[in-house]
């Protein structure tokens, strides 16, 4: 009996779990459907719906731009650090070399570094090197700055995997390239991904190098437009346009975390988990 | 954002090799030390090339009065820009908002999400939704995140002064209740993160500990100060240093909710203003170089004073 009453009670705690996490979302896609003076109604909900507000944001060249440079900054990114994450992680799990945990080390402490103590030099030498304002410009600081969490994520996915099934693959016959394809690439697979997943938020979460190592639409990604919005005085409202477009970022978000809720808390807690 | 995982372990490869005969062994281990060193140097460049060389960059340039708005002004003024810095009671004012702001953030979100963790461990119905549930703030665009609780204190657009019947209370224009907002947002946004970790430590703790605590008569808030909470150290303290770490770094928040106005300012604002926004780059260098010799500071005396030992996370 109380058994069940206790399940009841964790259950209910969950629905606040449930609750604390949607309430902003919902907040800010309800005021998305909101329209002239229900912007300003003070209620929760609008009186009428319309999606007038994504139609202006969709028309707005200063979203469409940004959601482009966004998407692409943040995918090459995301693809060109998990690549050499994977490479240092392959090492570090597997080989004997003299400098190991000082890479690791770096690793960390480049994870803890303040990113807005390094954007004066980098705001003056993109502007010497010609790549102020462009993609490039973004993708090297994104890669730096997401290297350390890929080494540390896929270095530990690493370490569990049985590396002797591939020989014994190969004992049973399978050529090496069948042995790496059909053995260790499905063992490696779930950890690069979930680097990936953590990497991509790092990309498209980012502010502080958005706002300071851009200037037009040419490379600015969308957290960035966000915030310029206001400024522009062709929208009525900002408010309702700014979260239309905010749910229209959100949306990769939510369904990335929909898809890859595993993934993302093993490797947000991989090692902890572990023991 | 910043994550925490295992360390992986040292020195594993070396095993088999060391079986064998010594002189196959040191060509061997050669071989393998030139690809371990092939295969980590273009992520070690990677890292290196927009942090190292930057940062010894700043430190240069924290040495000269220079706006680079105005480049053949530029003269060596050796400490000065530290001096200017430290003596000047803006420096001060946006230092102690971000310990303030940091302080709050992380006790509380230590509290809620000890809460949360306990939770996604007992629950039975609806696990999975619950975990899935708690990554959507984490994952969620910092800026959209600070939107989203401005619009919803604000004085036209939003409903929690006519929920909570606070008439017209602005709350943007008074440093306390911005601040109370900012850190609301900031706790909202990074609770997820510090509870998944604490999750992780807690499925650590033996369930026998908690049995036998149990058959010793402790009652549950015995169990959880004296099994629970101790048996999870290690976990509780990367956590606390991360999301510290995390937290001082405020920028987002900030920019968008106030711009820094009603003396909220952080230290990574203020630093963006003097670099960014105002393009002096010999004084922004030198809050740079301070920025980071504080964030330095907080991380040493951190594993200083808690013994937090990093590479016991994984537990071994």
């Amino acid at each position: 009996m109380s058994r069940t009453r206790s399940k009841i009670g964790w259950a209910l705690a969950g629905v606040v779990i449930v609750a604390y996490t949607l309430l902003p979302v919902a907040w800010i896609v309800s005021l998305s459907f909101k329209q002239g003076d229900d912007i300003n109604n003070k209620k929760f909900l609008p009186t009428h719906w319309s999606l007038d507000n994504y139609r202006t944001v969709f028309d707005t060249n200063l979203f469409t731009s940004a959601l482009r440079n966004s998407i692409g900054i943040s995918l090459i990114a995301t693809t060109v650090s998990v690549v050499l994450a994977t490479f240092a992680a392959y090492a570090i799990a597997r080989l004997q070399f003299r400098g190991k945990r000082l890479v690791l080390t770096t690793a960390l402490a480049i994870a803890m570094f303040p990113t807005v103590a390094l954007v004066g030099p980098l705001f003056d030498m993109w502007r010497s090197l010609g790549i102020y304002d462009t993609w490039l410009g973004l993708i090297i600081p994104y890669l730096s700055f997401t290297l350390p969490l890929s080494i540390w994520v896929l270095s530990a996915f690493f370490r569990e995997i049985p590396w002797e099934m591939e020989q014994a693959a190969q004992v049973d016959g399978a050529t090496p390239w069948q042995a790496f394809r059909k053995v260790i690439v499905p063992l490696a697979a779930p950890g690069v991904f979930t680097a990936a997943i953590i990497t991509f938020f790092f990309a498209w979460n980012d502010f502080v190098f958005g706002i300071s190592l851009t200037a037009t639409n040419r490379a600015r990604p969308v957290p960035a437009a966000l915030a310029f919005f206001t400024g522009e005085s062709f929208f009525q409202q900002p408010t309702a346009a700014i979260s239309a477009a905010a749910v229209i970022v959100t949306i990769p978000v939510i369904v990335i975390v929909l898809i890859f809720q595993r993934q993302i808390v093993a490797g947000l807690t991989s090692g902890a988990v572990k023991g | 954002m910043a994550t925490v995982t295992a360390q992986p372990e040292a020195g594993e490869g070396g095993r088999g090799a060391r079986a064998r005969s010594r002189a196959h062994l040191s060509e061997r281990a050669r071989d393998e030390q030139r690809l371990g060193w092939y295969l980590v140097a273009p992520a070690v460049i990677g890292m290196l090339a927009v942090t190292a060389y930057p940062l010894g960059r700043a430190v240069y340039l924290s040495l000269y009065n220079y706006r680079l708005t105005d480049p053949a002004a530029k003269e060596f003024v050796g400490l000065r820009n530290y001096g200017v810095v430290l003596t000047d009671s803006l420096w001060w004012q946006t230092v102690f908002t971000t310990v303030f702001i940091t302080v709050v953030t992380v006790l509380v979100e230590l509290v809620i999400g000890f809460a949360f963790a306990m939770v996604m461990y007992r629950i039975v119905f609806g696990r999975r939704t619950v975990r899935t549930a708690i990554l959507i703030p984490y994952g969620i665009i910092t800026v959209v995140a600070a939107y989203a609780w401005q619009y919803a204190f604000a004085l036209d657009s939003g409903f929690v002064n006519e929920w909570f019947n606070l008439g017209d209370k602005a709350w943007f224009s008074n440093r306390w209740s911005a601040l109370t907002v900012i850190i609301l947002a900031e706790v909202w946004k990074t609770t997820p993160f510090i509870s998944l970790l604490l999750l992780a430590g807690l499925v650590q703790v033996p369930e026998e500990l908690q049995e036998a605590a149990k058959v010793d008569g402790a009652t549950a808030w015995q169990r959880l100060w004296r099994v629970t909470v101790p048996n999870m150290k290690a976990a509780i303290m990367v956590a606390l240093l991360f999301r510290t770490l995390d937290a001082y770094r405020i920028f987002d928040t900030i920019f968008i909710m106030t711009g820094g106005a009603e003396k909220t300012e952080s230290v990574s604002f203020l630093t963006y203003r003097q670099t960014i926004v105002r393009t002096e780059l010999g004084l922004g260098s030198a809050v740079s170089v301070l920025l980071f010799l504080s964030v330095v500071l907080i991380a040493v005396g951190f594993i200083k004073a808690f013994r937090v030992d990093l590479s016991r996370v994984r537990g071994d």
